[in-house]
């Protein structure tokens, strides 16, 4: 079966979308990257979406389920690359994926991921004022 | 105003697969056109949700991928068509966030929003056609 590859470096996972998927893909991509999370205790996951010439609301909606997702099982999604064309037309479409954190690049996407990751523990670590 | 049709392709919907398929046609209808990127992305996007109503909700379908021509300019139209259940209340259908599947009934407001032209003809029982037209 047809597979977005899943990359594991350290605490995160980084996945490169490069074909137009089909939604069954996409799904299948969902299911792999929840399970990844968990096999791997990753913290941060790392979406780089700069190839997809397209995002409709099936695909918006996807990368969405796996920011919410991710965030129950203790990880960090930031979802980068997206062309200017696609911004735009997601917006038109009545997107605007909120609840998804978003970089320009890779390079940024990792200071985002490395920072909410940190303000995630905090939010954890503090203590219960009494 | 009299439209030519300059170019016509019809594409099953009954598969995830064809999908992707339409949405290629459509790039290459816009791109013969020479759509810049922005207007290509939107046509692209607008048959990708059309093309999902007429698999989630019509059990399949077919779309014709159109390049028109009229006096003054050009532009690409597709011609959605399924045999499903029909939509009962239309103007509910193209409420924002209406839905009835798992979307989030972006599918055709959106689409409405990304074309310059858009059409919809449904009679429950018998069936869906929606037309959308994006001029260069």
């Amino acid at each position: 079966m047809e597979r977005i590859p899943i990359l594991k470096m350290g605490e995160y996972l980084l996945v490169t979308i490069q074909v137009d998927m089909h939604d069954r893909l996409a799904l299948t991509l969902q299911e792999d990257l929840t399970s990844q999370i968990v096999k791997s205790r990753a913290r941060g996951v790392l979406i780089d979406i700069s190839a997809l010439e397209m995002v409709d609301s099936f695909i918006g909606r996807m990368l969405g389920a796996i920011a919410s997702m991710a965030r129950l099982l203790d990880a960090q999604t930031v979802v980068v690359g997206m062309q200017p064309s696609v911004a735009i037309t997601l917006v038109e479409l009545g997107m605007s994926l909120q609840g998804i954190r978003t970089a320009l690049d890779v390079e940024k996407g990792m200071v985002a991921l490395m920072s909410s990751i940190r303000e995630a523990g905090e939010d954890g670590d503090a203590s219960p004022e009494f | 105003m009299a439209m030519r049709v300059l170019n016509s392709e019809s594409i099953p919907i009954s598969t995830a697969e064809d999908i992707v398929r339409v949405r290629q046609a459509v790039r290459r209808s816009a791109v013969s056109l020479g759509f810049g990127i922005v207007d290509q992305t939107k046509i692209v996007t607008a048959s990708s949700e059309l093309a999902r109503n007429a698999l989630d909700y019509g059990g399949g379908g077919t779309v014709q991928v159109e390049v028109v021509q009229n006096e003054t300019r050009s532009g690409v139209r597709l011609v959605f068509e399924d045999q499903g259940p029909g939509i009962p209340d239309i103007a509910l259908a193209l409420t924002d966030g209406y839905t009835s599947g798992n979307g989030m009934g972006l599918g055709l407001s959106g689409a409405k929003r990304l074309s310059h032209e858009f059409d919809i003809w449904s009679k429950p029982g018998s069936g869906t056609r929606v037309s959308i037209l994006r001029w260069k």
